[in-house]
């Protein structure tokens, strides 16, 4: 992250940008069509706290935690969530 | 009188649901296909207090938009068939993304009845969940079940059958917010004055999921007489960002729920993210993976092999036995040779099928199959396959007929037509009789092993270029999006594991099956006619065959007798050594010396040959299960030309340079 602590919890950035064991925020989904329809099926929905857990060992996809479950993503459709990084959206 | 009513399973993937269905049913199961669609349909039947239960298993599916072929599968037939009773199996473990499916189940006016499953899983981790005031929240009841123990499934039933005998059903919608609703009954409002629609469907729900903008349920609508207006509505707004605010306020109605009707016991980390942490390690994460692979590999093929080879020495006793005892000779034949030899050409594969399917059943049961695909993504990714067609490919080297099978359990349908396609390519284990007695003839002990070598990483080389050329011709695209739920890891019951054996090795008999004791039978005639001749003769129709396609092939250095052995190599391969054996008049046993002396043959046409029996036609038994997981003739065939050129091309490169090199073919 480019940003310094004091601006970073307000400022978006995307999903494959958080690093591991992180918390952050989903405020937007950028994706469309079907893979919009499953990124929200998946509880990747505005609002939602996302935990980034690991990454395979290749370092793609990466596992994160939500909505009390595990998910896994590739860094292609993690790049379409937007989220702010930090305990409180 | 026994009553008849018919209950649909739906729920998550990975929520137990098909070991509820097996708890439920037993064995009065029926495995077949959705129609029009390589979607599994299973149906079983139960008898409960007088009444004869129907019970479909739908697709798993996380919600009920257009996203793929399950969910459209599900959607329609509670829409359309409109079963008594809608099960949604619930895993209590996950209830908030779960919920998410009741949410729109309850939209489509279906009576609901939720089966908390793997109940004592969530009690085990200290989560206390009160069912009644779930049930009155979501006003469907709720019963608790272990699947796995065979738990509540006789009051599930109970309930199942209150809920078929009450009416009218209360209809439990979620409030989208001001702006939505206002869409939602602008929407109602013109669809009412489509009669025929409005007496199939609950408008509501259509009216939700074109604000979503569901392209399925617009295709619908667009032949009635409300089109036109639903078009201009639609045209005036943002039809994505309704679907993330709706998407968001049902997952806001269930968290409004849950806190009032769950106590979680909150945990650092369980054992799920211990063995995650191990399986999906840097450094520990791929070579697992590969240990666990090359298990599988040797249990499918080493410990099945004496059943092969039980069930190969049975046949050849039986049609001996038939060609020794009947007449006339021209029937012992055709049962011995024909009949027998091509249920045996069915038959060899069952222990490689059975042994297969059982260890994927319990991989994918314990969690890890999810596991393989997320470790694997990447240098799959990379050559335009998805992460889970690693392991078709895999066992492609022991034999194509179950890795075909295997693909199954990728999602995107493109990604496993493309799977599918490249997988013949793969040097499957009848192929190394043929390089055996060609490398070993021709190239000498020394060199045999680098040609057979060669043959294997050509075949691989072949499978990924054709995979990238498919990508960007006839299956263009990118591969389908990487979004994978990681279940937890699990212990699967036997149960389960075992009637997914059954299911995958019956099926194979007979939809496959039929097609291969067919195709047997065809080439039987071609190899006995002309009445009279010796079996599979110069004199035969093959024979005459052969002699036909010679020209065909002439340039790659193969005479009518090569012709005629990849004529019969289209039954099996390994049959082109005893096909050559016949008509060299040698037998199997001196037949490299015969190939040798024949002046014919160089070591150059012989490497071709081995290039051509590696790549053209995939055999008829991979013809049958690719006819069945394809459900098209169309790809059956794409299959057969596309091997047949490629190999044409490919034997006449390496057959001419490999003459240029050693001094003439």
């Amino acid at each position: 992250m480019e940003s310094s602590d004091s601006t970073e919890r307000t400022e978006i950035t995307t999903l494959d940008r958080i690093g591991p064991k992180c918390r952050c925020h989903v405020v937007g989904v950028r994706a469309s069509g079907a893979l919009r329809k499953r990124v929200l099926a998946m509880g990747m929905v505005p609002g939602v706290e996302v935990e980034t857990l690991q990454s395979a060992p290749l370092g793609d996809p990466t596992e994160y935690r939500v909505k009390g479950y595990c998910l896994s993503l590739r860094r292609a459709e993690a790049r379409l969530i937007e989220v702010v990084q930090g305990d409180e959206p | 009188m026994t009553k008849q009513i018919r209950i649909a399973l739906a729920g998550n993937p990975n929520v137990g649901k098909t070991t509820l269905f097996n708890a439920i049913t037993g064995a009065r199961q029926h495995v077949g296909n959705w129609p029009g669609v390589t979607v599994e349909k299973k149906t079983g039947r139960v008898s409960h207090n007088g009444y004869e239960i129907e019970v479909v298993d739908l697709p798993g599916t996380y919600s009920l938009t257009a996203y793929s072929a399950d969910e459209v599968v599900a959607r329609d037939f509670i829409l359309e068939e409109k079963p008594d009773v809608v099960v949604q199996v619930v895993d209590a473990t996950n209830m908030e993304r779960n919920l998410y499916l009741t949410t729109q189940l309850s939209e489509l006016r279906s009576p609901v009845v939720i089966a908390l499953n793997m109940a004592d899983m969530a009690e085990a981790r200290g989560d206390a969940i009160d069912r009644d005031r779930l049930s009155a929240f979501l006003e469907m009841p709720v019963v608790r079940t272990v699947g796995t123990r065979k738990d509540g499934i006789s009051s599930l039933l109970d309930a199942v059958i209150e809920e078929a005998e009450t009416s009218p059903h209360h209809e439990h919608t979620i409030g989208y917010g001001d702006d939505a609703e206002r869409m939602i009954a602008s929407l109602v409002g013109v669809l009412e004055t489509d009669q025929s629609l409005a007496a199939r469907y609950p408008l509501r729900w259509l009216a939700v999921k074109l604000l979503e903008g569901d392209e399925d349920v617009l295709a619908r609508i667009q032949e009635g007489p409300a089109a036109g207006r639903v078009q201009n509505i639609l045209s005036s707004i943002d039809t994505d960002g309704y679907e993330a605010t709706m998407a968001d306020k049902r997952y806001e109605a269930i968290a409004a729920i849950l806190p009032q009707v769950r106590t979680v016991n909150t945990r650092s980390m369980n054992s799920s993210d211990i063995i995650d942490r191990v399986v999906t390690d840097r450094y520990l994460g791929i070579p697992i993976f590969l240990a666990l692979m090359w298990g599988a590999f040797e249990l499918t093929f080493t410990v099945a092999s004496p059943f092969v080879t039980a069930i190969d020495t049975a046949i050849a006793w039986l049609a001996e036995a038939v060609a020794g005892s009947i007449e006339p000779a021209w029937l012992a034949s055709l049962l011995g040779d024909g009949i027998i030899g091509g249920v045996g050409a069915v038959l060899v594969f069952i222990p490689n099928i059975f042994i297969l399917f059982l260890i994927l059943s319990i991989l994918e049961d314990t969690g890890y199959l999810a596991r393989a695909a997320f470790v694997m993504d990447r240098p799959m990714h990379a050559l335009g396959l998805p992460g889970k067609s690693f392991i078709p490919m895999l066992i492609g080297f022991g034999c194509n007929v179950p890795a075909i099978m295997a693909t199954r359990t990728i999602e995107g349908e493109k990604d496993r037509l493309l799977t599918i396609l490249i997988n013949p390519f793969i040097s499957c284990s009848a192929r190394l009789p043929v390089y055996v007695l060609f490398a070993g003839a021709f190239f000498g002990q020394q060199a045999a092993g680098g040609v057979v070598f060669f043959l294997y990483v050509l075949g691989i080389v072949v499978a990924i270029a054709s995979a990238k050329l498919f990508r960007s011709t006839i299956l263009p695209g990118e591969s389908s999006p990487f979004i994978m739920e990681m279940p937890p890891y699990r212990i699967p019951t036997a149960l389960t594991s075992l009637i997914h054996m059954w299911d995958k090795g019956s099926m194979y008999i007979r939809k496959a099956g039929t097609i291969i004791l067919f195709g047997a039978v065809v080439v039987w005639v071609l190899a006995s006619f002309p009445y009279g001749v010796e079996y599979g003769s110069a004199e035969s129709l093959a024979g005459s065959l052969g002699h036909l396609i010679e020209p065909l092939v002439a340039p790659l250095g193969f005479d009518w007798k090569v012709s005629v052995a990849l004529i019969f190599g289209f039954l099996a391969k390994e049959i082109v050594v005893g096909s050559l054996g016949v008509l060299y008049g040698t037998g199997e046993e001196s037949l490299s010396s015969a190939l040798l002396a024949d002046p014919n043959l160089s070591a150059a046409t012989a490497l071709a040959l081995m290039v051509f029996v590696l790549i053209y036609t995939p055999c008829l038994a991979t013809l049958g299960v690719i006819k069945k997981e394809t459900g098209s003739w169309k790809w059956t065939g794409f299959s057969v030309a596309y091997g047949l050129i490629a190999a044409w091309i490919l034997a006449f490169i390496v057959g001419h340079l490999a003459g240029i090199f050693s001094g003439g073919m």
